[in-house]
């Protein structure tokens, strides 16, 4: 996905000359050819993140669409204020394009792992945030990041994730994508979930529970919309994320669900990282398996909630 | 140098000087409250930029071809909506409504402000927007110049100093910081919460060209701004010696005028009869 990204950002740059890259200190030779064909409009900054988005947005008050580049935990927190207000508040066309949302960088440590980054950034007036599940995905979602109004923040998962979006659905920025019909249960998706999502509705399908599927890659803003056509036809519902069950994609749908005070029950839950450090290393999937965001514990959840009775507490 | 000689300017103010802190001192009638002190000391440097040295159009006030200037020390903004409206960018009616609910002018600058280049308040952040301003000016290949008003403050924050070594390194000459330096901060002197010094050094040493001179001088400010830029190549740091409160003896170097609540008439009426 990393390089379908990057190499987007290239083929867009080389036919708009309002296209700018500014790196923080990325990889050797990182856009190689970018640079020496567009050496005017490429810039790598230094390990400085709030002078990154400062920039940038400098460029952006010009009228330039910048795509920024670094570590997402590094062009989220480090440079949160400089996100809201050199960005944000001057609505500026700058995209950050984040590497390694979620729990990529495993074993490098909690210092590298987003799992908040949807969290903050939902809360900054202006923004955008998408989450494409595949390099495919990505393709789709860049072309459309040009001449889109506004901050955006691209989440960035590894190389090499599996293929598991359609490109029968069209891509649009803000809109969800139902990849999945059935009444039982609803899933909601965002990033590389969507393909433990697919898996579990096919191992759900196996005993008799029909999953709808909602892909939301745009958290912010969120398609209200659809999700609540969605919600309204089940009444078990799961979100599943690479990301903090606080304030992410699962917070983002529970408020949805709750403020539309329906009259039937809707049992609910986030499968997330939980409020915690990272406190081992191993692989990704390793701590995606310690934190439950897996295909089984996504059909565990399931049935779950479709078993459990509601508790009144009085 | 010795702390005194540091906080002393006797520059005497001139009747502009005098006619612009005045105009400062009705907008505080209407609101009671502002950074007075902060606004005091930046007033020649307004003034000499925004009489002899900015190109702008206040009909066309995003030009392409305008000078930049952003007021990264965003709580000096009563100097700088006096000499705006002044300009033409936007009535004059729209100081009295300064801080008011229906105002378009509140405590710290804002984007959608005729004049205004970038939303500062939050120090620390207009030399980053105004080296990719200037980034993007090269680009352009114009000739249109960036000037940024930060506090010696404000210099306490790392993200000046990224921007400092950003624009060190793309050599941007057609970019100047301009430091109030009143040697005053929120809390004490600059030498109590955190000293600067050697400041001119520091600039030097991030690749600028620098010059310093007393804040409050007309000519020496017109000369120097003339100059840019100081060295080809480099860009450019005028350290201005400056006091906080320039213009009025008790408001002089007085924490307690850093930012006020609740001016009374009295005061009012005092600080116009100091400025008469």
């Amino acid at each position: 996905m990393r390089k379908t990204c990057l190499d987007q950002v290239y083929e867009l740059a080389k036919n708009d000359p309002r296209i700018f890259f500014v790196g923080s200190d990325l990889g050797y030779e990182t856009l190689k050819q970018f640079k020496s064909e567009m050496p005017d409009r490429f810039f790598m900054e230094g390990v400085s993140e709030a002078n990154l988005i400062g920039i940038s947005a400098g460029l952006g008050l010009e009228g330039k669409i910048v795509y920024a580049n670094t570590i997402a935990t590094f062009l989220s927190r480090r440079c949160f204020e400089q996100i809201v207000l050199d960005m944000a508040l001057h609505h500026v066309n700058v995209r950050l394009i984040a590497n390694g949302g979620g729990l990529v960088y495993a074993p490098l440590g909690p210092t590298h792992l987003a799992i908040d980054d949807l969290a903050i950034l939902r809360a900054v007036p202006n923004m955008t945030i998408v989450a494409p599940c595949d390099a495919q995905e990505m393709k789709r979602l860049m072309p459309l990041t040009v001449d889109y109004q506004g901050p955006m923040y691209i989440r960035m998962a590894k190389c090499g994730d599996p293929i598991v979006s359609s490109d029968h659905i069209p891509f649009k920025i803000g809109k969800a994508m139902a990849l999945r019909e059935g009444k039982d249960a609803l899933i909601v998706t965002t990033g590389i979930t969507l393909g433990l999502a697919l898996k579990a509705a096919v191992i759900l399908g196996k005993e008799g529970v029909e999953t709808a599927i909602l892909h939301m890659p745009t958290i912010k803003p969120l398609d209200h919309e659809m999700l609540l056509d969605y919600v309204r036809q089940t009444s078990v519902i799961v979100t599943i994320e690479e990301h903090s069950v606080i304030g992410g994609l699962g917070s983002a749908v529970a408020e949805t669900i709750l403020e539309a005070n329906f009259d039937t029950i809707k049992n609910f839950k986030r499968i997330g990282i939980p409020d915690v450090f990272a406190s081992s290393y191993g692989t990704q999937e390793d701590l995606m398996r310690l934190y439950g965001i897996t295909a089984d514990n996504l059909c565990a959840v399931v049935k779950q909630l479709r078993d459990s009775k509601v508790k009144v507490v009085v | 140098m010795e702390a005194k000689s540091l906080l002393a300017s006797s520059t005497a103010l001139d009747a502009r000087s005098k006619l612009l802190r005045q105009q400062i001192v009705k907008v505080l009638k209407f609101s009671r409250r502002g950074h007075v002190g902060a606004a005091f000391s930046l007033v020649e440097i307004l003034r000499v930029l925004y009489d002899d040295i900015l190109r702008f159009d206040p009909h066309n006030p995003r030009d392409v071809k305008r000078d930049r200037c952003i007021l990264s020390k965003g709580h000096g903004c009563l100097a700088l909506y006096t000499i705006l409206s002044q300009k033409g960018f936007f009535p004059e009616s729209e100081l009295w409504k300064f801080c008011a609910p229906d105002g378009m002018l509140g405590g710290h600058p804002e984007h959608k402000i005729p004049g205004v280049e970038a939303s500062t308040g939050s120090l620390g952040h207009g030399l980053s927007l105004g080296v990719g301003m200037a980034l993007n000016g090269r680009y352009e290949k114009s000739d249109h110049r960036i000037f940024v008003i930060i506090g010696d403050g404000e210099s306490n924050e790392g993200s000046v100093w990224e921007a400092a070594l950003c624009a060190g390194k793309h050599k941007l000459d057609k970019l100047t910081v301009i430091v109030d330096y009143n040697k005053q901060q929120s809390y004490a002197t600059t030498m109590e919460v955190q000293d600067m010094e050697p400041f001119a050094d520091k600039w030097q040493a991030f690749g600028f060209a620098v010059q310093e001179i007393d804040g409050h001088d007309v000519d020496a400010l017109r000369n120097a701004l003339k100059g840019i830029p100081f060295h080809t190549g480099k860009p450019n740091a005028l350290i201005c010696h400056t006091v906080k409160g320039k213009g009025v003896s008790y408001v002089e170097n007085n924490l307690n005028w850093h930012h006020k609540n609740k001016i009374t008439n009295e005061e009012i009426e005092s600080l116009l009869k100091e400025l008469a």
